[in-house]
């Protein structure tokens, strides 16, 4: 046994079955935590089923913070049979596994160096419960109330939580509280407790939230006066969508005559949920559709003449693990390339990269302003981690001044005041041009939207001249592009490092932890999150501030290197790779040692490295 | 080329109550082959939305990618056009249609487009019910590739180059009755008498309505054998009625004989006027409606005419339960929930 208590800093993961109620409970769990002041980090890992296959549900605690995954488990509840080899497998050396022990654990799954704590959970279900799915459920939350006496997990709070979950619903709620009580005391009787891996109640969590990365897209499309949602199902990005319905469903509906201010479409494929966002933006209403890589994958030719024919898009990429169906449920930050040159030709496309569930929401918002003043597609790339995953976030905000940016749309008024409206004609200087939206004017700016090359007027030619001109305006607009898109964040170490990290969106946690381990064994590292494609000057700054660059990424292709490369005409030995693309979020360990190493073996070959790189 | 256009129109050309005349609803010149079919029933929109004194910025027409899809420019300069992507008009259509249910619809499509590529697309459009008129200019080939085959193509039917054509045809007007539109028209490019009428009630239906436009492609698929030139056409057609399409408010001075004639009486309060040719033929029915097609099929005539009308059709917005105001011209305030209503969702979160 641990002889020495630690106070909020371990990971704990529950081996249920898919499809038992579990996810409430386990829910539940991290929400005391949150609620009792301290920082978590819930992770689902979940199969591409819906009922009876393994499914973990992973949580790490850590009052500096550091919520990104965190190998290695301090304690393991096992309440599955089917994957009990492999957790018991999975535990630290020193470790808890918490089981369920109706029946006596098989020789093979006892580990010497583990501390086994057996609970009687299907016993004391079938003593207490005679329907099935009473016994099925309570299970859950009798763990939960066991770990409340294991952990310190503060009784009140967890039935306040009950309390709350089930309003309106008064007759279930003394029931969840004798579940809780009934682990309680088993372990009170039989155990001595806490154990060393214990809660204590702090204060770090002020008027932070605890928030789903999909849920906050949705809302953030709410805010931003999305009316049109046009989808096809495909995990993980379901749940953006279903939670706009809900939002919409709450927000949306005129009080006078019950009608909805918002469409929601089921399209029959993503081709068509892309179209109809195209059409919707082009007729002037704000529209989105949220898919992940396969998708995106469809969605390509109608990117490419959103981003020719200069007509506003929203798409929401929630990423997961490719190629082709590749881990549906497991994360990846893969789809960099392909969103960033979607569709054949000469495209570029905007990215907006979210890292928490604030920043989904502001994104989400600000997406619509960014899609319709620079007439073409936004892509906000989220992953499965940050969209399905519950996430310690700042609190929301939004300011009652704040008034949707329409860009550049000519009204009847201005039409009548203008000589001849040309489409594509770059009045400004910036690269993008006056739209309108049809209907506006009997006589005056209507114009023929087309995939194929035209003039200034809109007026289909083959003339190359006309063709060239208007692909180098749009480069023009891709430079103003630079301005608008949000800039990056800045991490300066106090030592002037000569060397930098870059990451962006769900890897940087971990990176700002593998920083503060790299930190510790002397190596000093500025770093630099990237929030959006194309890269402000702010980027080019910093690669040309540093001699070598970590860039750290969720796929195996270093795709966002490849990107930096080609667009800032980086020289590729100044980046170096560290990945990860096993389908689990990438860990600070990984990241500290992958770079230690990498400084370690370089130092050995050259002993003054940053000579070396100077010379170069 | 098919014509150059003169500018001058005479003077004393007719208005109608707009105070347009019908070339305030024509478009640039066609570079389509002369005689092509296609222009014929670009005449014929363009003679429809003058009669019915649409004004042209209340109309959007949207189209694929082909022969056909390039019609829009031919017609109503001054509406919104929209040339997509090969077989995906329907999606853009359902977008742009969701976005602001105030404008006319007008989805143009060839049977390439449509019946191929873009079958997914139509079958869903149809399904959905969403208030458009979707015109398939039918000539059984693909002409910007310079003449294959497309699916609309009748099962032995010879191509110019000689070759017969092995597969089933599409059926497009049978299908659309098997989804369930509430609006199914065939018509001829050669028959404009016919053609007006169907395209006014097509746009009056409050749905999705289909009229699939037999139009031979001159250079093509034009040549004897083939069962979309003009000739096999003119030899095989059938009509359901002659159609006459009465606009709302406007009186009706012609007597009826009866038994012969029915009229249906549209949401707008338009009526269609049909002389009956074909017996028991029902446009109100769905069975008697799918019988005559099939009938017509096993004869080898090409029936044409109104087929098929639901007069209790409900389109997208009414199954959505969508605003009555147009989406798009909702504000932040009708739309944002505010900072208040954020501050509780933030409660609620921690």
């Amino acid at each position: 046994m641990q002889a020495h208590s630690v106070i909020n800093d371990f990971v704990i993961r529950f081996a249920n079955v898919n499809g038992t109620g579990s996810a409430s409970a386990n829910n539940m769990f991290a929400k005391a935590i949150f609620r009792m002041g301290i920082p978590v980090s819930p992770k689902n890992i979940f199969p591409s089923n819906i009922q009876g296959l393994p499914t973990w549900y992973e949580v790490r605690v850590n009052e500096q913070f550091y919520l990104g995954r965190r190998d290695g488990i301090d304690l393991m509840i096992c309440v599955n049979p089917q994957s009990m080899l492999q957790d018991v497998a999975s535990v630290k050396s020193g470790g808890y596994f918490i089981y369920d022990n109706t029946k006596p654990l098989h020789k093979e799954y006892i580990r010497e160096d583990l501390n086994y704590i057996g609970i009687p959970l299907t016993e004391i279900t079938i003593q207490e419960y005679t329907d099935p799915r009473q016994r099925m459920l309570f299970k859950n939350i009798i763990y939960v109330g066991a770990l409340a006496a294991l952990i310190d997990i503060e009784m009140d709070v967890l039935q306040q939580l009950v309390n709350e979950q089930f309003k309106g619903k008064e007759k279930l709620i003394q029931p969840n509280h004798h579940a809780l009580d009934l682990g309680y005391q088993y372990i009170q009787k039989n155990f001595s407790h806490p154990l060393p891996y214990r809660l204590q109640r702090r204060d770090l969590i002020k008027d932070k939230i605890l928030f789903e990365g999909n849920a906050a897209t949705a809302l953030g499309a709410i805010y931003g006066g999305a009316t049109v949602a046009a989808w096809y199902p495909i995990t993980p990005s379901t749940s953006v969508v279903d939670a706009f319905a809900d939002y919409a469903a709450e927000y949306r509906v005129d009080p006078e005559t019950n009608e909805n201010n918002y469409a929601i479409v089921q399209a029959e494929d993503e081709l068509s949920a892309m179209g109809m966002v195209i059409g919707a933006m082009w007729n002037g209403a704000r529209a989105f559709t949220a898919t992940s890589g396969p998708g995106v994958s469809l969605m390509q030719e109608f990117l490419g003449l959103a981003y020719f024919a200069e007509i506003p898009a929203v798409l929401v990429d929630v990423q997961r693990t490719g190629p082709s169906t590749g881990m549906p449920t497991r994360t990846q930050q893969s789809d960099i390339l392909i969103a960033a040159h979607a569709s054949h030709g000469d495209t570029k496309q905007v990215l907006l990269i979210p890292n928490s569930p604030k920043e989904c929401f502001d994104f989400a918002a600000m997406s619509f302003d960014l899609a319709e003043q620079l007439q073409t597609p936004v892509i906000i790339l989220s992953d499965l981690d940050l969209g399905m995953n519950d996430h310690v976030s700042d609190a929301l905000e939004w300011k009652s001044t704040t008034q949707y940016r329409r860009g550049k749309v000519l009204s009847a008024d201005q039409l009548d005041q203008i000589g001849r409206f040309g489409r594509y004609l770059d009045t400004d200087g910036d690269g993008i041009p006056y739209r309108t939206i049809p209907g506006t004017h009997p006589t005056k700016g209507s114009f023929f939207t087309r995939g194929s090359s035209r003039d200034e007027y809109a007026i289909y030619t083959e003339d190359g001249n006309a063709y060239k001109r208007n692909m180098d305006r749009l480069l023009k607009k891709w430079e103003t592009i630079k301005s608008y898109v949000p800039k990056p964040e800045l991490l300066q170490s106090e030592a002037n490092a000569n060397m930098g990290m870059l990451f962006f969106g769900t890897s940087h946690f971990s990176s700002v932890e593998a920083r503060d381990i790299l930190a510790k064994e002397g190596i000093e590292l500025d770093a630099i999150r990237l929030r959006s494609f194309p890269f402000s000057q702010e980027v080019s700054d910093f690669i040309e501030d540093h001699e070598l660059i970590f860039v750290i990424e969720q796929n195996r292709d270093a795709q966002m290197r490849t990107l930096l490369i080609n667009e800032l005409e980086v020289n590729p030995e100044k980046l170096v790779r560290v990945l990860n693309y096993d389908g689990m979020p990438i860990t600070a360990a990984h990241i500290s040692k992958e770079i230690s190493n990498y400084i370690h073996k370089t130092n050995k070959k050259s002993k003054d490295f940053s000579l070396e790189m100077n010379a170069s | 080329m098919s014509y150059i256009k003169p500018s001058f129109r005479h003077p004393e050309l007719p208005v109608n109550t707009l105070g347009y005349k019908r070339k305030d609803y024509e478009g640039s010149l066609s570079t389509l082959c002369a005689g092509c079919g296609h222009d014929s029933i670009s005449g014929a929109l363009i003679q429809a939305c003058f009669e019915l004194n649409i004004e042209p910025h209340r109309l959007a027409k949207l189209s694929g990618i082909g022969c056909s899809s390039k019609t829009p420019t031919y017609f109503l300069g001054n509406s919104h056009g929209f040339n997509s992507v090969h077989g995906r008009m329907p999606s853009v259509a359902t977008g742009a249609n969701l976005a602001n249910r105030d404008l006319i619809y007008l989805g143009v499509s060839g049977d390439g487009d449509t019946a191929s590529i873009g079958m997914g697309q139509f079958v869903h459009l149809i399904r959905r019910n969403l208030n458009i008129t979707y015109i398939v200019m039918n000539n059984g080939c693909y002409g910007l590739t310079k003449g294959q085959d497309s699916a609309t193509a009748d099962k032995g039917s010879k191509s110019k180059a000689g070759s017969t054509n092995l597969f089933q045809n599409i059926d497009l007007p049978g299908l659309a009755m098997e989804l369930g539109a509430g609006f199914v028209a065939r018509s001829f490019s050669g028959d404009k008498v016919q053609l007006i009428p169907l395209i006014k009630a097509a746009l009056a239906h409050p749905g999705f309505a289909l009229i699939d436009v037999i139009s031979p492609c001159v250079t093509f698929n034009n040549n004897v054998g083939s069962t979309k030139s003009y000739d096999y056409v003119r030899q095989h057609v059938d009509a359901t009625a002659t159609v006459d399409f009465v606009p709302h408010a406007a009186e009706i001075k012609t007597t009826y004989e009866a038994g012969s004639n029915k009229l249906v009486s549209m949401h707008d309060g338009s009526l269609i006027k049909l002389n009956k040719l074909q017996a028991d033929w029902d446009p109100t029915n769905r069975d008697s409606a799918v019988h005559a097609l099939h009938e017509a099929n096993s004869k080898g005539e090409i029936l044409t005419g109104l087929i098929y009308i639901n007069e209790e059709s409900q389109d997208l917005h009414q199954l959505l339960n969508t605003s009555k105001k147009p989406l798009n011209t909702l504000s932040e305030k009708q739309l944002c929930p505010g900072p208040e209503a954020l501050m509780d969702i933030n409660q609620g979160l921690r």
